[in-house]
């Protein structure tokens, strides 16, 4: 299967992820030298004078030309130096080795979430696409599909922590306490973002399933003697995925990104939190690290879904 | 269809499972010791308190470290580490004794060699530059015995003690090698643990010297989003709240006492005094007389709220001259007189700004712009960012006028006063008075006397007459603590004791 072509595929798209990267921590460097303020002013916040200010810019080599700080962060991010936090004074790697798990969790149960509730309900629609009730539900869909995760989250926790009492809003417990109740307080940012991303996914599917249902070699199933069901398991279901892995990995990468915005609703200190806060108090060292991470992530899995979706439709190839 | 059963089961169970762990999450632990109190912003600092700036995170460390003198409920200046002290005639030297059972929170006593230390720290000698310019003052720290020091000043300073009484002037134990991420106090709670954006942990420690805490365990917990504070209230995450809006109190229910004391901050529409057309005293004066203060207090805090009339607000007693709150009374027409007179009878445009991370300052400025529109004034508010509010408004001085709350950063009145003598760093307003200045230079090295007061309340007069900035309020400060608990007490500046809380049985 690993031919000399898909060597060379994969080996191109791994050369332009690097040129991007690179493109992504300068602008990310060059950003936070544009906008106003700086670590100093952050730390001295009223307190400041002009003297105090430069004797803390000078302390902290904020004063260096921008070209050689950022030589220094990139060289250093080769060796798996993040540097030190500006403001916590402890190293960037451990604070995000603490954090990393967070968002890893929530990532991984939102996505479980979407495959787990999105391919049986696609499946199920598009198999009882004319019947009154699938279409209610597929009103119900298009309406949770324009919510933003946000709001979503906001509506769960008035619901289900203060009308149902089931989950107690802002009790986050960390992993290293009770890793139970971690996961336990997890579920319903997860579900807060899987929803919105689930009733996507369901329409996809839905629609992918009925434009296969309508080829040939679907007739040609039928005519052999086989069931609807075997003909729906068996044969459109694996055709009608493949549009679905890459969408499901572009959501993969958009969950990564999003979990900012649901970590600030249900005050989760992951990544997203972390970020936000680096961000305002122009701890740049976090924010550029976190930045950066986020971009490898997105496109490590954009990088996997190509190649992943040429082996699964050998069509690809030939483009 | 068998296979769409299993997935249908596996759903079932998942939900199932999905209620019955947020079941346990929804868990309360009991409430036998301890208490959660949420807190806007971590502390992003080091945990040095020599090193600590932002005003959230003092209020939390004051109660892990102490200096030699700490303030207290009424706005004394008490002892703490020290027992007492003496001052020479001259003021250049302080004579120290040190308290003999006062026990760092490792176990050892402590010693005039960590008050040297300490203070030698903060001074500058050991490389940093001060934190705080005023322990430059400090020449040299001489240990007589060990429990007696005395600390000799390069120039005399009548304030000097009230700089001691900072958590900037704490006693550390010299040997500690870490004090960005290990903090060891005297005060009556010990450090034990953070989480970076997630939780400070802090336990009664049971060696302090003074009054013990009542309650075991603080868990300080961070709720970076405003608008989820009600909802972990009322949801049990947190006990306690500080700070609180008059919107979210109306949100809360009985399960919660709401106190309601001062913030101990000066709000007012804080004018650059060098810009056009704002240098016109007279236009300074039509927009005082413009702006209706009970009116802003009614919009904006259901009328809660001190008015005032100029830097200073009613926590500092007998240096609080409350006539001056009734300087400018809302008077459209004199406003418009003062206007015509400077030549702006068509009014003029005027930029507000305003730190968007604080919704009170944002709701006044709305409100004044409302007002403003009856002198033809053309106001409109810029939201900026914090921090770009600190770099482009305090220090840079870019700006025509902004809507903000400046506190005293230690605890006497010159504190709120001496930013505006015309030399000072902090000077954000450019204000300019000879007579102000030179009231400024006899009071830093006079002692309390009552001709003191009258200088000071001078000071406050000129800021008033010359219209330095149109002073609002001293803003209500709300905090919401669940029944269970009691013992909130509010200090007269940025300081949370939670030393005093205690479980209501």
């Amino acid at each position: 299967m690993m031919n000399g072509e898909t060597m060379r595929y994969v080996l191109r798209k791994f050369c332009t992820m690097l040129i991007t990267l690179l493109i992504v921590s300068f602008c990310v460097f060059l950003a936070f030298s544009v906008i106003p303020g700086d670590p100093a002013t952050q730390m001295l916040g009223t307190n400041a004078t002009t003297a105090q200010l430069e004797a803390l810019r000078e302390q902290l080599g904020l004063n260096r030309p921008l070209v050689i700080r950022y030589l220094e962060w990139v060289s250093g991010i080769f060796t798996g130096n993040f540097g030190n936090s500006y403001l916590y004074n402890v190293s960037v790697s451990s604070m995000l080795k603490d954090k990393l798990p967070i968002t890893l969790v929530l990532t991984g149960m939102s996505f479980l979430f979407i495959v787990m509730i999105s391919i049986p309900l696609g499946v199920l629609s598009a198999k009882y696409y004319d019947r009154p009730w699938i279409r209610t539900f597929q009103f119900m869909n298009r309406l949770l599909m324009a919510i933003p995760p946000f709001f979503i989250g906001i509506l769960l926790t008035l619901f289900l922590g203060l009308i149902l009492r089931l989950f107690t809003p802002g009790g986050f417990v960390s992993y290293k306490v009770d890793l139970f109740s971690f996961l336990g307080y997890m579920i319903v940012p997860s579900i807060a973002v899987a929803i919105p991303k689930s009733a996507m996914t369901i329409q996809m599917l839905k629609a992918s399933v009925l434009s296969e249902s309508k080829l040939d070699y679907v007739r040609t199933a039928y005519s052999r003697g086989n069931s609807t069901d075997q003909v729906l398991y068996k044969h459109v279901l694996r055709n009608a995925l493949i549009p679905i892995v890459t969408f499901l990995g572009m959501t993969l990468s958009d969950i990564v990104a999003g979990s900012i915005v649901i970590e600030q609703v249900f005050s989760i200190p992951g990544f997203g939190r972390l970020l936000i806060a680096s961000i305002s108090g122009r701890d740049y060292p976090v924010a550029e690290s976190i930045i950066f991470i986020i971009a490898v992530v997105v496109m490590l899995i954009n990088f996997l879904v190509d190649i992943l979706y040429r082996f699964i439709d050998p069509r690809v190839e030939k483009a | 269809m068998k296979k769409s059963m299993s997935f249908m089961t596996m759903l079932c169970v998942l939900a199932t499972l999905s209620i019955a762990l947020c079941g346990c999450a929804g868990g309360k632990t009991n409430a036998s010791s301890q208490i959660v109190v949420g807190i806007a912003q971590d502390l992003e600092d080091s945990l040095d308190p020599h090193k600590a700036v932002a005003a959230g995170t003092k209020e939390i460390l004051f109660n892990v470290f102490e200096g030699l003198l700490k303030p207290d409920a009424d706005g004394n200046i008490v002892p703490a580490v020290a027992e007492s002290y003496e001052v020479s005639g001259d003021g250049l030297s302080y004579h120290f004794i040190l308290r003999s059972n006062v026990k760092f929170h490792n176990g050892n006593p402590v010693t005039a060699d960590d008050v040297k230390y300490s203070l030698e720290k903060i001074a500058g000698k050991m490389g940093d530059s001060p934190m705080i310019p005023a322990y430059s003052l400090i020449d040299s720290v001489e240990v007589l015995s060990p429990s007696e020091v005395c600390v000799h000043l390069s120039s005399a300073d009548a304030d000097f003690p009230s700089y001691l009484a900072m958590v900037n002037a704490a006693i550390i134990p010299a040997d500690n090698k870490n004090p960005d991420t290990n903090a060891i106090g005297t005060g009556p709670y010990m450090y034990v643990s953070r989480s970076i954006q997630e939780n400070l942990v802090l336990r009664k420690f049971d060696d302090y010297w003074g009054e013990k805490a009542h309650i075991e365990n603080v868990t300080l917990r961070i709720v970076p989003n405003d608008d989820t504070v009600v909802m972990n209230l009322r949801g049990g995450s947190i006990d306690m709240y500080a700070r609180l809006t008059s919107d979210q109190v109306a949100q809360l229910t009985d399960e919660y006492d709401v106190l309601e004391g001062t913030m101990n901050l000066v709000q007012a529409l804080y004018f650059n005094n060098d810009c056009v057309p704002l240098d016109d005293v007279r236009v300074r004066q039509a927009i005082c007389y413009a702006l209706n203060r009970q009116n802003i207090l009614d919009m904006t805090s259901e009328g809660k709220g001190t008015i005032i009339g100029s830097s200073m607000f009613p926590s500092f007693g007998k240096y609080y001259v409350p006539e001056l709150a009734d300087y400018y009374p809302n008077d459209v027409e004199k406003a418009k007189e003062l206007l015509k007179e400077a030549g702006y009878d068509d009014g003029f445009d005027l930029e507000i700004v305003v730190p968007s991370n604080y919704p009170p300052h944002i709701k006044t400025a709305e409100v004044m712009v409302e007002q403003l529109k009856a002198v033809n004034i053309r106001a409109k508010i810029k939201l900026v960012e914090w921090n770009s509010w600190l770099s482009d408004v305090y220090t840079g001085r870019n700006y025509q006028s902004t809507v903000i709350g400046v506190d005293a950063s230690y605890l006497t009145a010159r504190a709120l006063l001496e930013r505006f003598n015309s030399k000072a760093d902090n000077n954000f307003i450019n204000f300019k008075s000879s007579e102000y200045d030179g009231l400024y230079e006899t009071i830093i090295n006079m002692q309390d006397s009552d001709e003191k007061t009258e200088y000071i309340k001078k000071m406050e007069t000129i800021l008033t007459e010359e219209a330095a900035n149109a002073y609002i309020q001293d803003m209500a400060e709300f905090v919401a603590l669940n029944k269970k608990y009691a013992g909130y007490t509010f200090y007269p500046l940025y300081v949370q004791d939670f030393s005093k809380l205690y479980i209501v049985e």
